[in-house]
């Protein structure tokens, strides 16, 4: 048996289809975006090594990056700090089992699985400014003119995107925090009952120190996902009005198809990459201590 | 304390109800005239019921090929992606070999690249050898793409399972393929099912290479599409409003269905990931 499960030609034969396919439509891609990012190039000249030029362009130069980075760290925000709490919340109410526990765990988890698509023209609908749901919503509390545009104006725009981003996925991490309760077992909570402690103390004490691996997931999983949103931006706004709404990846979008800045965008998208795994280095980092009191618990 | 419950309830109820109502709305606007939808019933149940936006959206618009072709895309992602990784997971978690380590972390590596900081590269590649704009062009990145989750989550069922069983067939002589195809498979039949869910609500929904990689209404996704005729026809909300329906459906009908199977795998990918 053993010899067999090491028999080179087996072992190729398993790996290989997954991993070639894997190297050369994902891995050598993300690496030649790299060494674009390196030169001026703009698909048909020539290439020309600026080293990381690009990069400071980006900062120095690039006031609609400079916005999109802000906007992103304001997704980021909202994620960590409206979005996780409303799911802790859920989740520890419904771990904990209420009337109903399945059925509100399967409607809050619903909008995950339709598409961004979907989720964007909706909301864009509801926010359209003479037919859409919110103004109507404000017209029958008395302002009967009102119209304003939230996804046209620059002010709302990126607001009006930050909601459904927000609400979409409330329920998936719900469901990472209820599954991570739901592991912890049930002998802390006797041994907590046996010793009085109170219901906050419970919270406190075991439930949320013992879920920090969960909780770190869902962090890096927040981040990333927001450092590099991209399809409901681009349903709903597409980067508009007037760059207002940009996130990096709207931008990197619109630099290397419309605009044939291969350089440049690759820089704008290789950015996303090294942003995404530095914050989750650093996450990683943070959340170590904690890990460690969860293990030692 | 029971007043305490009841507002739990309460809000509970309310964050159900914000969960819903949008899908609800959808619902039901697809199903009016402009003139409710703009007018006098923006909110309640259709007074007409308009079945037949449905059936303008299917004869004005190429709804049918959009969703044959969805249909297509994903199934054929689901079968070679689920295949491939599961020789791939196989391999890692149970073979020996030297570079094993090597290769678990490429593919784990996968898992937190964005898939945008490769679209360009891939864009010319997909270009230079004439795959793009058929459907080998956008079915090719969407299995590369779909690997690294779904070998994950299968190493992680391979190391959950006893090796005892293997052995037990394998040492009866038979070969190690026969031994993959009659033994392993249907021992991880679940998890197989648990890396499909995750595969195909990945590629149903995914929109920025099908907007990038299609030119041609003949391969265009569902979501594309879709977004597509919602800025010709911007006007006709019941018209969109039933394309949109008709795009969600199939991950509805499905996760009413595997509803468990379901959470149970975006959250196996989570802890994976």
């Amino acid at each position: 048996m053993n010899n067999m499960l090491g028999k080179k030609r087996f072992v190729a034969c398993f790996v290989l289809p997954a991993l070639i396919l894997f190297i050369s439509f994902s891995m050598i891609p993300l690496f030649i975006s790299g060494a674009y990012s390196l030169f001026q190039y703009d698909g048909m000249g020539e290439m020309k090594f600026i080293g990381l030029v690009n990069y400071i362009r980006l900062f120095a130069e690039d006031r609609h990056f400079v916005k999109a980075v802000l906007n992103s760290f304001l997704l980021v925000g909202a994620s960590l700090l409206i979005q996780l709490p409303i799911s802790l919340l859920l989740a520890m109410v419904l771990a904990r089992g209420v009337k109903g526990e399945k059925f509100f765990r399967t409607v809050y988890f619903l909008p995950v699985v339709i598409s961004s698509m979907v989720i964007g023209q909706l909301w864009m609908k509801m926010f359209n400014s003479e037919y859409g749901l919110l103004n109507h919503l404000i017209r029958a509390l008395g302002a009967s003119d009102f119209s304003y545009s939230w996804l046209s104006n620059p002010k709302t725009a990126f607001l009006s995107t930050l909601i459904p981003a927000v609400w979409q996925y409330i329920g998936y991490h719900m469901l990472i925090f209820y599954a991570g309760i739901k592991s912890i077992s049930q002998d802390y909570y006797e041994a907590a009952q046996i010793d009085g402690a109170s219901k906050w103390q419970v919270n406190t004490k075991i439930t949320l120190p013992l879920l920090a691996p969960v909780i770190k997931t869902c962090v890096i999983f927040s981040i990333t996902g927001s450092l590099r949103a991209f399809d409901l931006i681009y349903v709903m706004t597409g980067g508009g009005p007037n760059h207002a709404s940009e996130v990096p990846a709207t931008l990197m979008y619109n630099n290397l198809f419309r605009r044939g800045l291969y350089g440049y965008g690759s820089a704008q998208a290789f950015f996303i990459v090294v942003e995404c795994l530095l914050f989750t280095f650093i996450v990683s980092k943070l959340f170590k201590k904690a890990e460690e009191n969860a293990s030692a618990i | 304390m029971k007043m305490k419950k009841k507002i739990k309830f309460l809000l509970l109820c309310l964050i159900a109800l914000t969960q819903l109502f949008p899908l609800y709305w959808l619902f039901t606007f697809s199903l009016k005239s402009n003139g409710e939808i703009f007018g006098d019933n923006p909110i309640g149940l259709p007074q007409v019921w308009r079945w037949e936006n449905y059936g303008n959206a299917f004869t004005q618009t190429n709804l049918i090929r959009y969703f044959l072709n969805s249909v297509f895309y994903s199934m054929a992602t689901v079968a070679v992606a689920g295949i491939l990784s599961a020789m791939a997971a196989y391999a890692i978690a149970r073979m020996k070999w030297k570079l094993k380590s090597l290769v678990f972390g490429i593919f784990a590596l996968g898992i937190m690249i964005p898939a945008q900081a490769a679209l360009l590269p891939l864009f010319q590649v997909l270009d230079k050898t004439g795959l793009k704009g058929g459907y080998l062009g956008l079915l090719i990145p969407y299995i590369a793409g779909a690997l690294p989750m779904s070998i994950m989550i299968l190493i992680g069922f391979y190391k959950s399972i006893p090796i005892e069983i293997e052995e037990a067939a394998c040492i009866d002589g038979c070969g190690i393929f026969r031994c993959f195809a009659t033994i392993i498979l249907p021992i991880i039949k679940p998890a197989i099912a648990t890396a499909s869910i995750f595969t195909f609500l990945g590629t149903w929904n995914e929109l920025m290479l099908a907007n990038t990689f299609v030119d041609s209404d003949r391969y265009r996704t569902l979501p594309v599409g879709i977004m597509s005729f919602a800025g010709q026809y911007s006007t006709d909300w019941g018209l969109i409003g039933a394309g949109m329906v008709i795009a969600t459906l199939p991950t509805i009908v499905i996760y009413f269905i595997l509803s468990n199977q379901i959470q149970d795998s975006l959250v196996a990918g989570a802890v994976k990931g």
